[in-house]
């Protein structure tokens, strides 16, 4: 692997002008251009906006501008965020050639903290996949080993970071698109409190799910990257109005006397060696003079139904707009409804297509209440069982995938086998609460194993004090 | 009484639901959804059990209400730049096909 610099060192060095921005891209696309053919983590590689974005910041430090916390720190933007004028796709060919008039708010901020934007990185179609081998582009290859899916739906972004193509890196949690990624790369992935970033100009797939968050080499990088982009925006009717998340101050604190949650009823399933890391990350937290304390969540073996119920009945909503009409592709056809069933056909592919069948089914006159409305009560079951949890403890830990990278092709002829991949991840998006996987140590075949740290809402800080010690104590030591 | 995979979901119940969603199916298409939608339903059968007549639905992660903008006039996005992104305009507006179906 190559040797991976960090945002907050890039920042700091080009703050002070001891490395330009340019320097620091140049090296970075040098990367790109060695080995990208080999992991396939781009759509698209924004090159020359990239040099015009790092010329600014070079700029700004020689006139003594500060150009902000994240001065020329190379970043990855998985593409379904809008950036105006720079194509994005979602993945789809529904999409294919679409330039968004307006960029996504996280995008905004980001660019005013000195983020210097590297590309559009690849994902599964809409987001809806564990693996970035339903896109209509091709897959995203493993860095840690190229014949290994990168998890999905955030694969490119995560491999983007983990092949050291961007410091950092943004993606989009439905149902764990942020953090299984992030655990099978052997990254930091961060799926913040549900209303925190703003999702103005996401691409929408299930809107009481969908939460956008950081990839990152490390989990003070996600810290400062999460400070950059949160914080109220009246752009986003779901944005909680109070000011961005402060959390870098919590990663020092001793975690002596917190509450870490095993859950005594957790899903089984597991490989060994990621139950086996789940257990070492328990026993180094409680060698620091925390208290293990076990917790019941019940109702979290019925996520995965609650979830697939619940994520397809607002993608079909969603997706609803993709019509032929406004934007992307068209199909002509004689009158405009054979137009809308030509053109969907043609633009979404068959993962899509299944979910938006399964959401319709699931909303339908008839079948309701006995799909939709039954999902939606058990929703509110976990969302009880965790507050019930959150007495007895101050977080929570799990693993974030059940199982390490797996084979290119493995799951893909069975839809149900990969939607297992998430069960540790979706209850966390069906509550709206913040989860992490932080890296710690490897499993099979020696490749990453993420554990995941689960803490309520708005409950940031002290999920990033008990990740970063999880962080100082992985196996193997630290970076 | 028990049910088996199949009865979940009928080939026309999803050749329906592809009208409802606006996608073509072909017969082939429509024959694979079934079979995967019906396994995906027989899963989804785990809830079934679950006694929820009193729980209250969960709809949304934080409970905001009525968010509303000020009531003031601002720039929307720029028209010719919408336009020149769409599959057809015309006269500064979207082209579409007929809208009175030739197929009845």
């Amino acid at each position: 692997m190559t040797e991976l610099s960090n945002a907050v060192d890039i920042a700091n060095a080009v703050r002070h002008g001891s490395v330009s921005a340019v320097a620091v891209l140049d090296e970075y696309l040098a990367r790109i251009d060695a080995r990208e053919s080999s992991i396939h983590a781009f759509n698209l590689v924004t090159r020359e906006q990239a040099r015009a974005m790092a010329a600014k910041v070079d700029a700004d430090v020689k006139a003594g501008r500060d150009p902000g916390p994240l001065a020329g720190v190379p970043i990855a933007l998985k593409d379904n965020m809008c950036t105006r004028g720079v194509p994005t796709t979602c993945s789809s060919r529904i999409l294919e050639g679409w330039k968004p008039p307006y960029d996504a708010t996280v995008v905004t901020r980001l660019a005013e903290a000195g983020a210097v934007f590297v590309g559009k990185t690849n994902l599964d179609e809409f987001a809806m996949g564990s693996s970035t081998e339903n896109s209509a582009f091709g897959v995203t290859y493993n860095p840690h080993d190229t014949t290994r899916v990168s998890g999905g739906s955030s694969g490119g972004s995560a491999a983007a970071v983990a092949a050291g193509f961007a410091a950092a890196s943004l993606g989009s949690d439905t149902g764990g698109s942020i953090r299984q990624p992030a655990a099978l790369c052997g990254v930091v992935g961060v799926k913040p409190t549900y209303g925190t970033v703003s999702r103005y100009g996401l691409v929408a797939f299930a809107s009481s799910l969908d939460q956008i968050g950081p990839f990152t080499v490390d989990v003070r990088d996600a810290a400062v990257l999460l400070e950059a982009m949160s914080g109220h925006d009246p752009l986003d009717s779901t944005s909680i109005p109070q000011p961005a998340l402060s959390v870098q101050g919590s990663l020092d604190r001793d975690v002596k006397g917190l509450r870490v949650g095993r859950i005594t009823d957790l899903p089984g399933g597991s490989d060994p060696e990621v139950e086996a890391r789940l257990a070492e990350s328990f026993d180094a937290l409680a060698a620091a003079g925390a208290t293990v304390v076990n917790v019941e969540l019940p109702s979290m073996k019925y996520g995965l139904t609650a979830y697939y119920l619940i994520a397809p009945a607002e993608a079909s909503s969603n997706l609803a707009r993709y019509d032929g009409v406004r934007y992307g592709l068209r199909v002509d056809a004689a009158d405009t409804n054979a137009m809308y069933m030509a053109t969907r056909a043609a633009g979404f592919g068959d993962e899509v297509k299944r979910r938006i069948m399964l959401g319709t089914y699931a909303l339908s006159a008839g079948y309701y209440d006995a799909y939709y409305g039954k999902a939606l009560k058990v929703r509110r079951l976990i969302s009880d069982d965790f507050a019930r949890a959150y007495q007895k403890a101050d977080v929570i830990l799990t693993p974030t995938s059940p199982i390490v990278a797996f084979p290119v092709g493995a799951k893909v002829d069975d839809p149900l086998s990969m939607y297992l991949c998430d069960v540790f991840t979706i209850p966390t998006n069906l509550a709206g609460h913040p989860a992490m996987s932080v890296p710690f140590g490897t499993g099979a075949h020696g490749l990453p194993v993420g554990v995941q740290v689960l803490a309520p809402t708005l409950g940031e800080s002290v999920m990033f004090q008990v990740a970063a010690h999880l962080e100082r104590v992985a196996p193997g030591g630290a970076k | 009484m028990p049910v088996t995979p199949q009865a979940r979901i009928s080939p026309d119940a999803v050749a329906k639901v592809a009208r409802l969603a606006r996608l073509d199916v072909t017969a082939a298409e429509v024959d694979r959804l079934t079979n995967q939608l019906a396994g995906m339903l027989e899963h989804f059968a785990d809830i079934d059990a679950l006694d929820l007549a009193a729980v209250e639905p969960m709809t949304q992660p934080y409970p905001l209400v009525n968010v509303f903008r000020d009531d003031v006039v601002k720039p929307g996005l720029d028209r010719d730049e919408v336009l020149a992104v769409a599959p057809a305009a015309e006269d500064g507006r979207f082209r579409v096909p007929p809208i009175i179906g030739l197929e009845g």
